[in-house]
């Protein structure tokens, strides 16, 4: 491993200073579960890491006034899951965080590091991106807030700059006769990193009519991909098989994918209509489970 | 563990084979005190590192280390240069012999890179991270070369050369002109042409399987510390102390008798851990630099940098009459042999007809140089991809003559007396009593329980080795024995060994001390592998039994002062007339009964003996996702004697989980550029304690004649059959017949949407 300083601010503003330092090459360390192994492995280079954990901010974990959900930037996945009220909302992001990695893995590995390392397969993204969750930055000018869909802007690259610090992501509430869920495919059942994912949402009319869709790949582009076009197909619907046979064609076609040691382009396409169709039935079934 | 009771052919009964006692080196595992490679810390030692190709063929223009020599804190740079003269010389390593001047250059590069991850350059610096530095600092000129990583490209005119001196060896005569291939297995027995003319049916069958690795959870780690008396000292992680010293010395033309290797603890080896890698180079920068050097590898210098298993294309033709019974049987076989010439091509081609009655047969195997690390052994090295390849075969052609899987076995199956393709007869072997106990199994006769389900047999075969092997003993005042081995412990032999000098005296295992040593504390002994040690190393144990008890029968007739001849030994009783002595008795008396007593033995048994099993699994298969669900594995195998049931299991469920990585999901994955894609633990897909249920175990034992307790080696059979066995599963579930291994997802996905249309 290179030679680094280490530093632990327990402040926003601090640990930003540190960031925009222009006399080093800062990272921030959360979870170290992604960033500990690129330095090792001398795929990334830093003269400074900069932990986290040690602000306040960045470990809430709360419901807003509104009934969101602050998420903060250094909360590690077991947290996440563990809380009832999050579960019971927010399920899809609660289908991912139990997923990434094993239990270790979980106890440190943090959904805002998850979502800087923007990874294609990030097991998080999709469902950050159909709850329409927004990531909220620090940085010298002050704080920004944009969408978690256009975070990340290539494969592990996202639209941060110099000095800029993920604060938190901040989960929108979710209508009441909502459901949401989400798959990956990986070839082992541990262990392994996502060939495609798909996470779904959907939101029902009082008739039980499909008002509301929200379909977001993983896996199969440089970063999430939203399936538009299936989405569009699912609304004014009544859900059924058919239907969710008929997204999941029409998620295949929004998926850009390559071919690698963990699949070829066409399985990865199939996989996403499968994944798709699959994820549909959940989430309209856990829609369905609240409106009764 | 199993609670099943060995089927057993034989009316001997033992006092302590047989039993499943706790194992002597339990507790240190267990407590995480058993003493790793990693573990040795010596004073002042430095870390080294080694600098690998990044391409897959290049010629080495020029090595420039002048800037890592300088950097503070690096002690010692070793390049190819530093390689003694070495004469074209083979050392036989037991399993496998190995040219020295190519092992040289594998551990370190001379003028070629021959595959990505090649040794080139490595450094001693004061800690890992300043050798890192030193490695990045190290400038290396190529010339870069096309290269090859597939067998059947290796062996097309025109081909990218490895190695522009090589010939072909045909039955022992070298080739014209260059080429991969190093050498040419030829077998024929029979008429070829009138068997398949007698048959109802042929089929002919193409295969291919990908290069896979041993996947040890321990990295290679080497320790040298090289004396300024001369005096070499290794601890390292290897399945032969031995055959360490040999390479070693012989690799820098040193006597034997100046380099002692002292066997750490191993995780797993498999065959990858028989050549040297790190050993050789660790002894030059320890020379270089006056300290002792420790080298670790990483996972992708595992992956990269040391010997996977062949890679292979093979061709089955079968030729049957309509009531099932073979006619003739064709295969050719081309294995990778890696960036050096010397694959494992003897044993597939031994291999692939090795449980049938064939009288007219053609073998024809070649060994191909390929720009991949050079393949090492791994469990039955060889036999996996024969045995899926034919057993695939022998299982569509039960299929298209409507004949049960296990009928046609037994119709065809060897036994006392049968010839293998290849030369020798099988003595009393048990494959039939196998088959038996699989059609008699609760696991063949439950039914399937659900949609996309199918179940697939497959049988396997592999030798077990003799060679050398070499024990002492002593007897303690206490009435415990030490029993020193050289016999390297992998999967339990300590006490697999230790049961069976403990049989031979009467005694508890418990009672029996076993310790591994190194090369200066006990005879020649070979590696670990080809299931021999508890075979082999065990029959050395019996012999010092039987010398201790001879010694014991005069020390309790000196005590008793009457004919040594008159004392008789029952079990651990010693008597005379009405006097009698329990073994602790005698053995507490021996201070003041004259010689201590105290034994060697060492053995060389000649020629192979045989070991079958038989594997019987049921899968399902997504229908959306083609992933493949292991439900339910039962191994079956004729083990001649179960020394220690559990550890028998063990192995049998050990091979069953590798043989089913092999099948399902590991490969080296290349891109175009030659390079391998993934060369982590992440993307090499061992299977995880997820993705396999228990493995229920039959041992079966028909004892083998040539043993004193009947024992056959069984750490190697169980890797064989799974992949035919899942192949024929994936069959019967979904309808098509996977003739490439891994049948990864991607892949059987494939080919079921295609038998859909």
């Amino acid at each position: 491993m290179q030679d680094f300083d280490y530093a632990a601010p327990i402040s926003t503003h601090e640990a930003v200073q540190l960031l925009a330092d222009p006399g080093h090459k800062a990272v921030v360390l959360a979870g170290g579960t992604d960033i500990l192994v690129l330095l090792r492995e001398r795929r990334r280079r830093a003269t400074l890491v900069v932990d986290v954990k040690k602000i306040a901010e960045l470990n809430e974990l709360a419901m807003t006034a509104d009934g969101g959900l602050f998420l903060g930037a250094a909360v590690p996945c077991s947290r996440i899951y563990r809380e009832a009220a999050i579960t019971e909302k927010y399920a899809a992001l609660v289908d991912a965080t139990k997923i990434i990695g094993g239990w270790q893995i979980q106890s440190r590995a943090t959904v805002g590091g998850n979502l800087c390392n923007a990874s294609p397969a990030a097991d998080s993204i999709p469902p950050l991106a159909i709850y329409d969750a927004v990531a909220e930055i620090a940085g010298p000018n002050g704080r920004r807030q944009m969408p978690v869909a256009d975070f990340c802007s290539g494969v592990g690259k996202n639209v941060m700059a110099r000095g800029d610090l993920l604060v938190a992501i901040i989960l929108p509430p979710i209508e009441a006769r909502s459901g949401a869920a989400f798959q990956r495919f990986i070839p082992r059942n541990e262990m392994d990193i996502a060939v495609a994912s798909a996470a779904s949402l959907v939101e029902l009319d009082d008739q039980g009519i499909i008002c509301k869709a929200r379909i977001v790949l993983g896996a199969v582009a440089t970063t999430a991909v939203r399936a538009s076009h299936a989405e569009e197909a699912l609304v004014g619907q009544p859900p059924s098989d058919e239907l969710f046979a008929q997204a999941g064609a029409l998620a295949e076609r929004s998926a850009r994918p390559i071919d690698d040691m963990r699949g070829t382009i066409e399985y990865r396409k199939h996989l996403c209509g499968v994944l798709t169709r699959r994820t549909l039935a959940i989430a309209v079934e856990r829609a369905q489970s609240k409106t009764q | 563990m199993s609670d099943i009771s060995p089927i057993s052919y034989s009316d001997k009964t033992f006092k302590v084979i047989g039993t499943r006692p706790v194992r002597h080196d339990g507790a240190d595992k267990v407590t995480g005190r058993a003493l790793y490679g990693a573990d040795v810390q010596l004073p002042g030692a430095l870390h080294g590192k080694v600098l690998r190709s990044p391409h897959a063929h290049a010629r080495i223009k020029l090595i420039d280390t002048s800037i890592a020599e300088k950097i503070e804190g690096v002690y010692a740079v070793a390049t190819g240069k530093d390689w003694p003269d070495l004469v074209d010389k083979i050392a036989d390593l037991g399993e496998g012999a190995v040219h020295l001047k190519d092992l040289s250059e594998n551990c370190l590069a001379v003028d070629k890179v021959l595959y990505k991850g090649h040794a080139i350059a490595a450094v001693a610096a004061r800690d890992v991270h300043i050798a890192e530095a030193a490695i990045a600092a190290i400038r290396v000129d190529y010339e870069l070369l096309p290269a090859v990583t597939s067998v059947l490209d290796a062996m097309k005119p025109g081909a990218p050369i490895l190695h522009p001196g090589l010939k072909t060896e045909t039955l022992g005569q070298p080739s014209q002109g260059p080429t991969n291939i190093d050498r040419h297995v030829h077998f024929e027995t029979g008429d070829i042409a009138a068997g398949f003319a007698a048959a109802d049916l042929i089929l002919e069958r193409e295969f291919e399987t990908a290069t896979v690795h041993q996947g040890y959870i321990e990295p290679q780690v080497s320790t040298a510390l090289w004396n300024e008396d001369g005096q070499l000292k290794i601890w390292t992680s290897t399945q032969g102390s031995f055959t360490a010293r040999h390479q070693t010395a012989e690799l820098l033309q040193l006597p034997i008798s100046k380099v002692t290797v002292t066997p750490c603890e191993i995780g797993g080896g498999f065959g990858g851990k028989i050549a040297v890698y790190l050993e050789p180079v660790a002894a030059i920068l320890s020379r270089k630099s006056g300290r002792a050097v420790k080298m670790t590898m990483q996972r992708d210098e595992v992956f990269e940098g040391t010997g996977p298993t062949p890679a292979s294309f093979i061709r089955v033709k079968l030729g049957a009459t309509k009531d099932g019974k073979l006619t003739a049987g064709q295969a050719y076989l081309a294995y990778e042999s890696g960036a050096f010439p010397g694959g494992v091509i003897g044993p597939g081609t031994m291999c692939i007809f090795s449980c049938v009655e064939l009288p007219n047969a053609v073998v024809d195997g070649y060994d191909v140089c390929v720009n991949k690390p050079k393949t090492q052994a791994y469990r039955a090295p060889g036999a996996t991809q024969a045995a899926f390849a034919f057993e695939s075969t022998f299982n569509e052609l039960a299929e298209q003559l409507q004949i049960d899987p296990i009928a046609i076995r037994r119709i065809n199956g060897v036994k006392e007396g049968s010839r293998r393709v290849d030369g020798p007869v099988y003595p009393r072997i048990g494959y039939l009593e196998c088959l038996e106990a699989a059609q008699n199994s609760s696991h063949w006769n439950s039914p399937l329980e659900g949609p996309n389900q199918g179940r697939g047999i497959a049988a396997g075969y592999w030798f077990n080795i003799g060679l050398k092997s070499s024990v002492s003993a002593s007897v303690n005042p206490d009435g415990t024995v030490n029993l020193l081995e050289g016999s390297t412990d992998i999967g339990g032999t300590r006490t697999s060994i230790a049961m069976q000098l403990a049989e031979t005296l009467g005694i508890p295992a418990a009672d029996v001390l076993p310790k591994v040593v190194d090369t200066d504390s006990i005879g020649y002994t070979d590696v670990t592998g080809g299931s021999r040690t508890t075979f082999a190393t065990g029959m050395a144990a019996h012999k010092v039994g039987l010398k201790l008890l001879e010694q014991l029968t005069a020390r309790a007739a000196f005590l008793w002062d009457c004919d040594p001849a008159e004392v008789k030994v029952d079990g651990d009783l010693y008597r005379w007339r009405d006097q009698q002595l329990t073994f602790k008795q005698l053995a507490e008396k021996l201070p003041s009964a004259g010689d201590p007593v105290v034994g060697h033995a060492s053995v060389s048994p000649e020629g192979p003996t045989n070991g079958f099993g038989v594997h019987i699994v049921d899968v399902e298969v997504d229908p959306d996702t083609a992933k493949v669900k292991i439900l339910r594995y039962t191994a079956i195998q004729d083990a001649g004697k179960a020394i220690h049931p559990s550890y028998v299991e063990g192995q049998m469920q050990g091979g069953a989980v590798q043989g089913i990585g092999w099948a399902l999901n590991e490969e080296y994955f290349y891109g175009d550029d030659h390079k391998m894609r993934n060369a982590s633990l992440l993307d090499y897909r061992i299977p995880t304690c997820l993705d396999v249920p228990m493995i229920d175990t039959i041992i079966v034992e028909v004892p083998n004649p040539n043993h004193p307790f009947g024992v056959r080696g069984v750490g190697e059979t169980p890797i064989v059959p799974p992949p035919g066995a899942i192949a024929d599963a994936i069959f019967q579930a979904t309808g098509v017949r996977a003739t490439r291994l891994p049948i990864s997802p991607p892949r059987l996905w494939k080919a079921m949407s295609q038998l859909a249309k």
